[in-house]
């Protein structure tokens, strides 16, 4: 399958300070990427971790300070117009002026592509069709509803029929019910148009529900790239919880998980372990249970999430790191220039 | 260069069509020097004759100085509004369309310049009932190198603007910046009538000549030297400050 993006050792280096307090922050730190035709890629990671960054490298705002990137087929420094021809951009702080009609806004963004008016106006009204934005084409966007004005942004991204669409935190700031509506309609850009969409997040929900793939960035160096499936299933395994009823179950209990897991922890009448594969493990685990004459009072089993993922390949919880900002979070600000 | 043109024009009428949204700023914006025309003007009449310039109309002397006024504080102040485009992700998305650079600049300058040129018609319409006589060649002319002024200045403002992106920074700077233009360029009084000392150092003020050269134009000395010197000014300004404009409009951009 074709690639849309690949990028080698792609870097960005900022300076921050001043005179001989000045000192790089490797914000990408050459990472290597590779994003087929068709793929929807979720690239996660904390605030700060470099996701900004490198997505601003890969659609042409910012030039890398090492490595190559090329994007549609394109290089991204010596083909830089004709990147921007093939892709859709979605900036997370918006794209048109707040006291404009929507419709003027999308026209005339379609036009800066080369479109005609005509064209703009009947591809910008199905897209407003399309995106549930009827009724919005006089209506500005500071009369908008947060997730109206992140529909409207799409629109803006894909006037031009692009082919590769990015789109920065998507649906940061939006509420749940918005969020939910928001990802239908991501999905729907790959399920009905085969459109190949490159999205950042730090919502692990996000990219769960989303990504055909996930690609891990974390203090601006790519950790771990697989689906969200394989990511969990390879690195972390699933949480069995045992209830018993009686202390001499607990101890009956302890050992038969330990058999199949190497961390069993007790506590009070809950015996839990992390175990791979666990639908494939726990009938078995079960029948020896029962053969053993331990009677369980509940049994649950719990899939690992994106943070357990996240824990196990940084050491740190994907929710502390993006509390704490990471180290390079001043580098990896929405605008990426120092 | 048409595909340039082409890009240019919808930058410029989005612009504008925000302007006509709010077009009270318009008239916002010619209200200083409507001002002095209002109240400064009568104060000149009885001393425009000692100043030994072209004119002894003291509303030809002072409506020269005043375009090139409004040029200045008018255009150098077009930067606040690229930081609220900035702020939006206006300037972001326009950034990643295929428009040439220079376009996203001089769409901008466009509509500065047009909404210019309509505030330098009111005040020479107003100048001119109250008493300003004038070359109508040589008042053409005038406004076209007040544009030019505008021009540049608003090129330096977009400039400072993308660099700075803060109203905070930008404002003490544009004032630093236009408070010495503004009091040794002889916009109010003729600076021939200053100490020697003040002369000399308003000798170094590229926007004395180009006042001068706007003061000899309206009376219709189209050959005396400062309309060269004036103009040729008015020209370095603004390529100046449209290479630093376009260049600040490319930073970073791969």
């Amino acid at each position: 399958m074709p690639q849309m993006i690949e990028a080698r050792g792609l870097t960005q280096t900022f300076h921050t300070g001043q005179g001989k307090k000045k000192r790089p922050v490797h914000a990408v730190a050459g990472i290597d990427l590779d994003v087929a035709e068709g793929e929807v890629v979720g690239f996660l990671g904390p605030n700060g971790a470099g996701k900004t960054t490198t997505l601003r490298m890969l659609v042409t705002l910012l030039r890398p300070t090492a490595g190559t990137a090329t994007v549609a087929g394109f290089d991204t420094v010596k083909e830089s117009v004709q990147v921007r021809r093939s892709i859709g951009y979605c900036s997370q702080v918006g794209s048109t002026f707040s006291g404009a009609y929507a419709g003027d806004e999308v026209v005339d963004h379609g036009m800066l592509y080369g479109m005609s008016r005509k064209d703009a106006i009947a591809h910008g009204q199905e897209l407003f069709d399309r995106l549930q934005l009827e009724g919005m084409w006089r209506r500005m966007p500071k009369n908008m509803s947060g997730g109206q004005k992140r529909r409207l942004d799409i629109a803006m991204g894909l006037i031009h029929r692009p082919s590769l669409v990015f789109l920065d935190e998507p649906t940061t700031g939006l509420d749940p019910q918005a969020r939910a509506n928001l990802w239908d309609h991501i999905a729907d850009l790959r399920s009905t148009q085969g459109m190949t969409v490159f999205l950042t997040t730090h919502y692990l929900d996000e990219a769960d529900a989303l990504a055909d793939r996930i690609v891990i960035i974390d203090k601006g160096v790519i950790v771990a790239s697989d689906t969200a499936d394989n990511l969990k299933a390879n690195v972390s395994g699933d949480l069995v919880d045992l209830e018993v009823s009686t202390d001499e179950s607990v101890a009956v209990a302890r050992e038969r998980l330990g058999s199949i897991s190497d961390s069993v922890e007790v506590d009070g009448h809950h015996v839990r372990a992390r175990v791979a594969r666990a639908g494939k493990v726990v009938p078995s685990l079960l029948r020896d249970l029962e053969s053993s004459g331990v009677a369980l009072d509940s049994i649950e089993v719990i899939r690992p999430s994106l943070d357990d993922v996240f824990l196990t390949l940084t050491g740190r919880s994907l929710r502390d790191a993006d509390e704490a900002g990471g180290p390079s979070s001043d580098a990896d600000a929405p605008e990426g220039e120092k | 260069m048409t595909t340039f043109l082409r890009e240019t024009s919808i930058v410029f009428r989005r612009q504008i069509r925000m302007n006509l949204r709010q077009p009270a700023w318009v008239l916002i914006g010619v209200m200083q020097p409507v001002l002095y025309l209002v109240l400064f003007g009568p104060l000149l009449k009885p001393l425009v004759g000692q100043f030994g310039t072209s004119s002894d109309n003291a509303y030809t002397f002072l409506v020269p100085g005043l375009l090139v006024q409004l040029g200045m504080f008018g255009a150098f102040f077009a930067g606040f509004s690229l930081i609220g485009e900035w702020r939006e992700g206006v300037i972001e998305a326009e950034r990643v369309t295929p428009a040439a650079r220079s376009a996203l600049l001089v769409g901008r300058l466009s509509r500065d310049v047009l909404q210019l040129l309509v505030q330098a018609l009111i005040l020479v319409g107003l100048g001119y009932l109250m008493g300003l006589r004038g070359s109508v060649g040589g008042i053409v002319l005038g406004i076209v190198i007040t544009l030019l002024v505008g021009g540049a200045c608003a090129a330096a403002s977009n400039a400072l603007a993308l660099t700075t992106k803060s109203e905070d920074v930008m404002a003490p700077v544009i004032n630093v910046v236009m408070m010495p233009i503004l009091l040794l360029s002889g916009i109010l009084l003729p600076m021939t009538i200053g100490a020697d000392w003040l002369q000399r150092i308003s000798d170094f003020m590229p926007f004395r000549y180009i006042v001068d050269a706007v003061r000899d134009v309206f009376a219709g000395e189209f050959g005396a030297s400062t309309v060269m010197w004036g103009t040729g000014w008015a020209l370095v300004l603004f390529a100046l400050a449209m290479w630093w404009g376009t260049s600040v409009f490319r930073k970073e951009t791969a």
